[in-house]
């Protein structure tokens, strides 16, 4: 019990023994994860394995019908909406890439800017020097800074993905659920992003990737988790993973 | 702080916009006034009063724009609002006929004599004194906003199940307002107002005057919005249009947000109907009717949604279609006329007049922008000129 409590308390992220089910599917089963503060963790697993739903719960969009979710081994998520967690710094990516489009590139990293969030604040905002070399910065790392002007809408796929990524970085998160980064890229948007996140990540935030695509998850060579029917099948380097006889039965059918 | 807002919100389109508000507001109540009678360029105090009332459903088009096309929240039922604010105002104007009524009853209005009322109801006390009938011009669209958005915004009631319930809301007052019991003179309304502020309301005078405070409100909602649509609240007001979820996932309380704007939108409402009603001379439940919201929300869609210049220039456009149409032979047909247009401007100008208008300027910024991206001095040349779409708010 004591141990448990130690890594409950020393874990960034802290998932035990969760569930849930919508209309009788339990999209979620008894699912246990912990994230160490500064770690990179890809998720990978079939479709329908509930990676989605998992990021749902942590972010406070969807309530676990039982079961643990701490972070930073206090704060019981299970109790918070989805603003109060995104201010206690969890920032997500959608799997379809979700900017605002009718707004430009730059307004949307300003959007995202964890700054004062309540109206009245809001109302009288001013851009500080300081905030603007953020969003500056945040625009060489996407590379959008040619385009800063331009409507979000007319970006390609591949650079609303980047974009997304980059209000991650303007929220500034100690944790970030990045859902299937690389959906629609080419090899070498590819290869930028992995190694994008793998720079965000030496940054000291702890990073859940999930991901389909293998050859991504084995360029950021860190820790596997693969989930199975809303529950974890097997866990460690992506070589163990994809060796191991459930996984493949998993991924190739039985 | 101030210069920086204004700066901020006074882009071209809204410095014209507020020249034409300001001539029309100072012209027309002068040429009414000092030109003598019968003069070609003389206003008769009938065309002015009816473009008064148009003022007045600019204004309310303009609150209307605020939420639905910068927040998406489309209610069906801001007439309520309005005819909150006229009510307000008419309870002033009818304590101020005092005993110059029918009847000749110093405190209580005709209404209530007629009725039997004994004593005046509590609920218009104060409504003698000027200054706590425009409180309550505000306050009483402000408070209904406010209860009635707190609930359904926190309950996460979006999209057509707002707009229906919004829809219930005016009609049950609509009904409430009917009922001679409720005190606020049944299906006749109140009327036979006298005077306002100790000027009679039907002299020319009061009435220029009256016209030029409508204009007045006009600009200075307009210039509200519009520091409100170009603060960084604005931008989180099109965030939550466009993907309130995702919003929500930044951060943001969006049902914080909606509130405050759609309270502000209610009050502006309300101050629209407290002109009108002084310069018409009537206010009865009829202004409830979910007809009026629906009307008000086409007057939003024909001129742009999102551009609150459109909002304005559609409720004056229909209302002069209205009154031309249902003044001739084509009197019994202008409801079919006006779901037509809706339906045309749907289908063939789905960004109204003022949106279609940008689009076509639209290929000149194009053209600039593309020039910018071969040549990087260009671009910064002509973001310094302010060519490009809107800068960053600094």
């Amino acid at each position: 019990m004591n141990m448990m409590d130690t890594k409950a308390t020393s874990a960034l992220l802290y998932l035990d023994g969760v569930h849930v089910s919508f209309d009788g599917f339990h999209a979620i089963n008894n699912l246990s994860l912990t994230l160490a503060p500064g770690e990179m963790r890809a998720i990978i697993g079939p479709n329908g394995a509930g990676k989605t739903t998992m990021m749902d719960i942590i972010t406070g969009k969807t309530k676990p019908d039982k079961g643990e979710v701490l972070f930073d081994g206090i704060v019981d998520l299970t109790k918070l909406d989805e603003t109060k967690i995104a201010e206690l710094g969890i920032g997500r990516k959608f799997q379809k890439p979700t900017v605002f489009e009718s707004q430009t590139i730059e307004d949307n990293l300003l959007l995202s800017l964890n700054v004062d969030h309540r109206v009245r604040g809001t109302l009288f905002w001013r851009k500080s020097r300081d905030e603007a070399a953020r969003i500056e910065r945040v625009l060489e790392t996407i590379r959008l800074t040619d385009s800063r002007h331009m409507l979000a809408g007319s970006l390609s796929h591949g650079q609303k993905q980047w974009l997304e990524i980059g209000m991650l970085l303007a929220q500034d998160p100690k944790l970030l659920l990045v859902d299937e980064p690389v959906a629609g890229m080419t090899d070498v948007e590819t290869h930028q992003t992995a190694e994008l996140l793998k720079e965000i990540n030496r940054d000291n935030k702890t990073v859940v990737v999930v991901e389909h695509d293998m050859t991504f998850v084995r360029e950021l060579g860190v820790k596997v988790t693969c989930l199975h029917e809303g529950t974890v099948l097997a866990e460690g380097t992506i070589d163990d993973v994809s060796a191991n006889d459930r996984v493949v039965e998993v991924y190739l059918g039985r | 702080m101030t210069p920086h807002i204004l700066t901020r919100s006074l882009d071209r389109s809204a410095m014209i916009f507020l020249l034409i508000v300001a001539a029309v507001g100072i012209l027309l109540p002068l040429s009414n006034l000092l030109l003598p009678a019968g003069s070609m360029f003389q206003v008769p105090t009938y065309l002015m009063s009816l473009f008064g009332k148009y003022v007045c459903y600019a204004i309310l088009a303009l609150s209307i724009d605020l939420i639905w096309g910068y927040c998406g929240i489309l209610s069906l039922g801001h007439g309520a609002f309005f005819a909150l604010g006229g009510y307000a105002m008419g309870m002033y104007l009818m304590r101020q006929i005092g005993s110059r009524g029918v009847y000749g009853n110093p405190v209580l209005p005709d209404f209530m004599v007629f009725l039997n009322y004994k004593e005046l109801p509590w609920y218009w006390y104060g409504f003698d004194m000027f200054w706590f009938a425009a409180l309550m011009v505000l306050v009483a669209p402000g408070v209904l906003a406010f209860c009635f958005g707190w609930l359904a915004f926190r309950s996460r009631v979006t999209g057509v199940y707002l707009s229906i319930i919004t829809q219930a809301m005016t009609y049950a007052l609509l009904l409430a307002f009917f009922r001679n019991d409720f005190g606020f003179g049944g299906n006749n309304g109140l009327t036979d107002f006298k005077d306002i502020l100790g000027f009679n309301i039907q002299s020319d005078g009061t009435r220029a005057t009256l016209f030029a405070l409508s204009c007045l409100a006009l600009a200075v909602g307009f210039l509200m919005c519009r520091a409100v649509v170009t603060s960084k609240l604005g931008k989180v007001l099109i965030a939550i249009r466009d993907a309130e979820s995702r919003t929500r996932f930044l951060g943001y309380r969006v049902e914080s947000y909606k509130l405050f704007v759609f309270v502000l939108s209610a009050c502006m409402a309300g101050v629209a109907g407290a002109l009108y009603v002084p310069q018409v001379g009537i206010i009865n439940p009829g202004e409830f009717a979910p007809g009026n919201s629906i009307e008000a929300v086409i007057w939003v869609a024909v001129g742009g949604r999102g551009t609150l210049i459109g909002a304005a220039l559609g409720a004056v456009v229909v209302n002069y279609a209205k009154t031309v149409f249902t003044s001739g032979a084509l009197a019994p047909y202008w409801l079919f006329m006006l779901g037509a247009l809706f339906i045309l401007v749907t289908l063939l100008l789905p960004k109204g007049i003022i949106g279609t208008f940008n689009d076509w300027c639209e290929p000149n910024r194009l053209r600039n922008r593309a020039k910018q991206k071969r040549d990087p001095i260009v671009e910064s040349a002509a973001a310094e000129d302010g060519v490009t779409l809107p800068r960053p708010a600094e």
